[in-house]
């Protein structure tokens, strides 16, 4: 999938921030475009090393703006701070549940175990299936270009 | 008791594609038996045995049910119920070894 710099530089500052607390958010884009234009960090009402959810009162005013905006989630994204950038049997348990009511978003997951490299991977999943997808880093100046 | 009831996309084929529809009932139990009598199919996406399935936020108005009295949260005229997705997850269990099902995922963290 096809990241803005800029997105991809906010979401691993996010991660750093809060670390060792895993920190989550969500990429919108405009519904039905599968485009990502814009970043939104959510709290992590667990603020937990280990797990993260929704603060649901954050939730419910960012999805009033998404809905007045005509947007959609398109990327899920959360920290590991001491594990790779890979989904969990947590997250993939959790992906299957919320699903139900939010189909296939994509699952980004940066990880900050190491202090200097983070790793930062994109998945689909499906019916329990993980599939990594390749994040292609796009700089907004040059993208017509390419 | 008329309320409006906020459908998340995916619930919308329950709904003939409507983002939001009318119901009526004093409490969110009723409010979402009255959903099921006109939208047949909603209640089991949304409660299970009784109770709201733990991945369902519900809101009357700005307020979260689950402090609220969960299916038994009171609901007025004029109040607006909103249906989302509870978003979680993290590394809490180990990391699944590779893109296979989850009940491979589970039985080897089981091992």
């Amino acid at each position: 999938m096809q990241l803005r710099r800029d997105l991809v530089e906010a979401m691993v500052e996010h991660a750093r921030r809060d670390h060792p607390d895993e920190a989550c958010g969500i990429l919108a884009g405009p519904e039905g475009s599968g485009r990502v234009e814009r970043f939104i960090p959510m709290l992590n009402a667990a603020r937990s090393p280990t797990y993260f959810e929704f603060d649901p009162t954050e939730w419910l005013k960012v999805h009033r703006e998404l809905s007045a905006n005509d947007e959609e989630v398109v990327v899920i994204y959360h920290s590991h701070t001491a594990t790779p950038a890979y989904p969990s049997v947590t997250d993939v348990r959790k992906a299957g549940e919320f699903a139900q009511l939010l189909p296939s978003p994509h699952y980004v997951l940066v990880s900050t175990r190491d202090p200097d490299e983070h790793e930062l991977r994109s998945y689909t999943i499906v019916d329990g299936v993980i599939t990594s997808e390749p994040v292609d880093i796009i700089d907004p100046e040059v993208s017509t270009e390419v | 008791m008329a309320v409006t009831v906020s459908i998340p996309t995916i619930l919308r084929t329950h709904t003939g594609g409507e983002k939001s529809v009318a119901a009526s009932g004093t409490t969110l139990a009723e409010v979402i038996d009255d959903l099921e009598a006109n939208h047949g199919g909603l209640k089991a996406r949304l409660v299970k045995e009784g109770t709201l399935h733990r991945f369902v936020n519900v809101y009357v108005n700005d307020e979260d049910v689950r402090f609220a009295g969960g299916l038994e949260a009171k609901v007025s005229d004029g109040d607006t119920v909103t249906i989302l997705p509870a978003v979680a997850g993290g590394a809490e269990l180990a990391p699944a070894m590779s893109s296979t099902s989850v009940e491979a995922s589970a039985r080897r963290a089981g091992g």
